[in-house]
């Protein structure tokens, strides 16, 4: 069958597209973006061709095909889908080739060449796309861990200034967790040679009967390498570094995606095959979930840097997936899922919004900009759109899916839900105020040179900003006399902190602020698409995702199903 | 008393005759070839000699006897062990026999009798003679390690120790640059040497005093018995000090990093992979074989030194300035790893034990990938011989893209990242160990897998995160010997990684221990 041959192919063919990009010449630069996005476009497309071919109400995993890897331990290549896995496959889908259009002009640090980060990028998509589709833990394993190079080359290569702090840590994070989940890998073919055949087959392992002892331990095992990747508190502090330090395609993609296999990995992996663990170590999930949740947000309103503070606003959110996950209900849980997409639209564009506006004006930190959407109203609007996505209102894609967490967890964990709680409120604060420094007040910072920013003021006055001039002279003035000391203050630190590779070379001053181009339109359009559209209509979504849900809760003997299933 | 010739299948012991035959003739070369012709003939000699050795094991595949009076036992293990030796031993020959990257031809001197620092040595330095006699020697080596796995007997199996043990304190004294480092490191290894082979001649004494027999069958049967545990003890404890020795296992080790970086880049890649592959092998066989049924002995020995070698290994190799001192460490730390997996061993014979083929597959994949790691070495060069130090390495990416990629393939593999050899073997020797109820041993292993990746990945930042030094070292374009060694350690190290299933399902059927 045809079909089982589409997830294959979907790890397939950017493997290919890598190496292929890789062999090109040095100087090829604009054959390898060129190929890059047609091979990351062919993979969409195998992406919706897999969605088309699913049946919702089907098997729970579909499209599965299974060929013997290493006879010796028991190992196959097993590819299939369930809903969640599939809707993932969706969300890489779109992102790369946005990224690869984001990152289009980029130009790479001195005698690196972009041709390379084509390469490694068609690579982490076959790794992506493997982790999502395995249904095989060793092989999950396997990918889980290849992922890691070419991010890691990604960050250390075309990343900021302490990008190879960054890379080294996110790597050795990772690998930690990796290896300590290996451990558990290893248990858990173990358990299964003792109670027959040795495999590692995902769905045989879910019908074993694991010792409750054996099970905590396994649980610890998985749960430590999903919560340093998803990231949970206290396992986080090497998201904010590599998400700084990432080049904004790959912190796209790092936050959007390689983030959400830790959450994946709770959904798959521990609840299914650890009911027993699971239910007993909940509530420390829990706690840990609405300490990211609070913590994170707090966090990222105290941060300077734009890209620290989006890292951070996501692992306020993988708090809120990780309550969804962890409160046992289907409701709740296809929230979780739908948070894994719509963060990755929503943070994605507020990753790339960012990306564009340090583009411009060469500096990370919030405080070198203000007054932006009075020269540049479309990306202004893009990011007013992004950031209101990311708090979550009513509208806009997350909104449906944090409702879904919160109404589906309050029946079962009403203290923590209504802690949770808080944390919107808190992110309406961190977004607004970042859109509020930026984007409003009187010209300023870095893309407003002293001079200019004064006749720019008087233009915005004379034309269409009047009302924000004229109604609140107080307020305009009172921030621009505290903004001033704090303005300089961070200019001297912009200078060390400035990108190597800052924005397209054109003349400096005024003239570097300009609206958003072709391309960039291009890149944000599909996204806003996908925020408004799926704030109103996640139907299609939710259909693929809440029978694997239910299928995973029944698992844990939770959830709407009333049975009491694996006890 | 009239002494019986012992019987002898010429068949099974075909690869021996052909390496140690080869030996000598390369010695009847050295001592009768005309000079000029010296060198090619004796490449040549060396590769028929351990190339026909790997033929011969191969053709012998599934031979299970033990012969020569029972002083030798051809079985799967040590067939296996022999191939990985000759395989590994073939392509250090072909290291030895590079000619392009050193400016005066070889990374041998010429004469090693010469004082370093002489008139006569400076003389010597710039002449494009070459030195011969490693290769014989070498290939005694080999012939030494090929005995030493399959040895049945402990006596035969001392005898190996040092026909394995003399030539190659002699090689690597051999340096053509840095000679004094390169002599000291000789007389570090020679005395330190010689101490582990009297620990194992005590230890076979008093064995042999406890059980009447230094056949490793008859010490079995003696142990199974019960007899004279005190002496059987101790006689046990020192065999495995002097092959712990050898295996450069923690807390023995102490001679490793000096030896690793004085001897020539060559010699420390050939002691790396094939001193490794032989002194495990006759660990294996003499815990198994001999003390199989006295489990309760060694194990806690095992299990303990494993957890210390790991660590040191792993600890020390991040303090490491030196690439060379480095893979040392990272040597000691995969002997660790490599005794998880020896710990991982149900009793003898006991078919579903895991641990003896993951042990034998790691020895490979460490070895061939140790080996182009050091191969790599040899390529980076600066003013008086290899670039070593770290510093040194920055920015390679940029000089030679090919040549920092083929050493991070190295390095990954070293810190067990999946789709590469070293990840296959960790596996195997963790699941071993785990499936033996000893999983907080491979919970050690897998911190320590993570704290040595840290030193790998290091090498790989500054590789390629780093900006050049102006005056960094060049890349030697290597010739056709260098060439073909890191083809085929950086193909074997993928396929292993990728495709392992055939190589995985031969170590399996290839454990088994006769004898």
């Amino acid at each position: 069958m045809s079909d089982s041959l589409l997830l294959v192919a979907m790890v397939v063919v950017p493997a290919v597209g890598a190496a292929v990009v890789a062999g090109l010449p040095k100087h090829r630069t604009a054959t390898a973006r060129q190929l890059a996005l047609g091979v990351s476009l062919v993979v969409l497309v195998l992406a919706v061709l897999a969605t088309v071919a699913f049946d919702p109400d089907g098997d729970r995993f579909q499209l599965t095909t299974s060929v013997p890897w290493i006879p010796g331990f028991g190992v196959d290549f097993a590819l299939g889908v369930d809903g969640i896995a599939l809707v993932m496959l969706l969300l890489v889908g779109v992102l790369v080739p946005v990224v690869v259009l984001a990152s289009w002009e980029d130009t790479a640090p001195p005698n690196r060449s972009m041709r390379t980060f084509f390469a490694w990028l068609l690579l982490l998509e076959a790794c992506m796309v493997g982790v999502f589709a395995a249904t095989d833990v060793f092989l999950f394993y396997v990918f889980f861990e290849a992922m890691l190079v070419p991010m890691y080359f990604i960050v250390g290569s075309f990343g900021g200034p302490r990008r190879q702090y960054a890379a080294v840590k996110f790597f050795l994070y990772s690998l930690v967790g990796g290896l300590v989940m290996l451990a558990a890998v290893i248990g858990l073919y173990v358990v299964s040679e003792a109670a027959g055949e040795g495999t590692f087959a995902f769905e045989s392992l879910r019908q074993l009967d694991i010792d409750p002892g054996v099970q905590r331990l396994l649980f610890l095992g998985f749960f430590v390498a999903f919560a340093i990747k998803a990231p949970l508190v206290p396992l986080h502090t090497w998201l904010p570094d590599a998400g700084a330090e990432a080049p904004v395609g790959g912190a796209v993609l790092l936050v959007g995606v390689l983030d959400k296999v830790g959450t994946f990995g709770f959904l798959r992996y521990c609840l299914p095959l650890f009911p027993e663990a699971s239910r007993e170590f909940a509530p420390l999930v829990l706690v840990l979930a609405v300490a990211g949740v609070l913590y994170a947000a707090l966090l990222a309103m105290g941060q300077t840097d734009m890209k620290r503070l989006v890292s951070y606003t996501s692992i306020a959110h993988f708090g809120f997936i990780a309550l969804g996950v962890f409160a046992f209900t289907t409701e709740a849980g296809t929230g979780a899922v739908l948070y894994m997409v719509n963060h990755g639209i929503a943070t994605g564009l507020l990753f790339l919004v960012v990306g564009m506006l340090i583009a411009r004006g060469g500096s990370r930190l919030v405080g070198d900009y203000g007054g932006v959407a009075s020269r540049a109203p479309k990306l202004a609007g893009v990011f007013l759109v992004a950031g209101l996505a990311s708090l979550a209102l009513p509208g806009t894609n997350s909104f449906v899916s944090e409702f879904l967490v919160l109404i589906g967890s309050f029946p079962t964990r009403p203290v923590f839900t209504v802690l949770a709680t808080v944390g919107i409120i808190l992110a309406a604060l961190y977004v607004l105020l970042l859109y509020q420094r930026t984007m409003h007040g009187p010209p300023r910072g870095v893309l407003f040179p002293a001079g200019d920013a004064a006749d720019d003021a008087a233009d915005g006055a004379a034309g269409g900003a009047a009302p924000h001039g004229a109604t609140a002279p107080p307020a305009g003035a009172g921030h621009g006399a505290t903004a001033a000391p704090a303005g300089g203050g961070h200019g001297a630190h912009g200078a060390t902190a400035t990108l190597t590779a800052p924005a397209p070379a054109r003349s400096g001053g005024a003239s570097r602020m300009y609206d958003l181009t072709r391309r960039e339109t291009l890149v944000v359009a599909p996204l806003v698409a996908l925020v408004l559209v799926l704030g109103v209509y996640p139907q299609p979504l939710i259909r693929l995702i809440e029978p694997a849900v239910a299928a995973t809760m029944s698992d844990v003997g939770a959830g709407s199903a009333p049975s009491e299933g694996t006890d | 008393m009239p002494i019986e010739a012992p019987d002898l299948s010429f068949a099974a012991l075909a690869p021996l005759l052909f390496v140690l035959g080869a030996a000598c003739v390369g010695v009847l070369v050295e001592a009768f070839g005309p000079r000029e012709s010296r060198h090619p003939v004796q490449v040549g000699v060396a590769l028929v000699g351990t190339l026909g050795g790997l033929v011969t094991t191969l053709l012998l595949a599934g031979t299970q006897e033990v012969t020569a009076g029972g002083a030798l036992a051809v079985d799967g293990a040590g067939l296996f062990l022999q191939a990985t030796i000759a395989a590994l031993g073939a392509l250090s020959v072909l290291l030895f026999a590079e000619r392009n990257l050193d400016p005066a031809r070889s990374a041998f001197v010429v004469s090693a009798a010469v004082p370093a620092g002489s008139a006569r040595d400076r003389e010597l330095l710039t002449v494009q003679r070459v030195q011969t006699e490693v290769y014989p020697l070498a290939t005694f080596a080999v012939g030494g390690m090929m005995l030493f796995v399959t040895a049945n007997d402990l006596l035969v199996m001392f005898v190996a120790l040092e026909v394995l043990s003399l030539p190659l304190y002699l090689i690597s004294g051999l340096a053509r640059r840095r000679r004094l480092l390169s002599q000291e490191a000789a007389v570090k290894y020679f005395l330190l040497g010689a101490f582990a082979s009297a620990f194992f001649l005590y230890g076979l004494a008093l064995v042999y005093g406890a059980t009447g027999s230094v056949r490793l069958s008859a010490v079995r049967d003696a142990v199974g018995a019960g007899q004279s545990d005190t002496l059987l003890v101790l006689g046990l404890a020192l065999l495995v000090v002097g092959l712990l020795f050898k295996a450069s296992v923690a807390p023995f080790h102490t001679w490793t990093p000096d030896v690793y970086q004085g001897a020539p880049t060559p010699v420390t890649a050939f002691m790396a992979a094939c001193t490794k592959v032989a002194a495990f092998g006759a660990i294996l066989r003499l815990l198994y074989v001999a003390f199989g049924t006295e489990e309760w002995t060694w194990r806690p020995l095992v299990y303990g030194v494993a957890i210390v070698s790991m660590v040191v290994g792993a600890v020390l190799g991040l303090t490491q300035t030196d690439l060379k001192r480095m893979l040392a460490y990272s040597s000691v730390a995969h002997a660790g790893f490599l005794l998880v997996g020896v710990v991982g061993f149900p009793a003898t014979g006991d078919p579903a034990g895991s641990g003896l083929p993951a042990v034998l597959f790691y020895l490979l994949a460490y070895g061939t990938t140790t080996l182009g790691a050091f191969a790599v070495l040899t390529l980076v060069r600066s003013g008086d011989g290899e670039a070593t130090h770290l510093s040194q390495w920055a920015g390679l990416a940029q000089r030679s893209p090919l040549t920092a990629a083929v050493m991070s393939l190295f390095l990954l593999a070293l810190a067990g990242i999946p789709l590469t050899s070293g990840f296959t073997g960790k596996f195997a020797v963790f699941r071993a160990a785990i499936e033996d109820g000893a999983w907080p041993l491979a919970l050690v292993a897998l911190l320590a897998s993570a704290i040595a990746a840290f030193f790998y990945l290091r090498v790989i930042v500054l590789m390629y995160f780093s900006e050049p030094a102006a005056d960094g070292p060049t890349v030697g374009v290597p010739g056709m010997p260098t060439t073909i060694v890191l083809a085929v350690t950086a193909a074997a190290t993928l396929v292993l990684g990728v495709v392992p299933g055939a190589v995985l399902g031969l170590a399996d059927r290839a454990a088994i221990f006769v004898g």
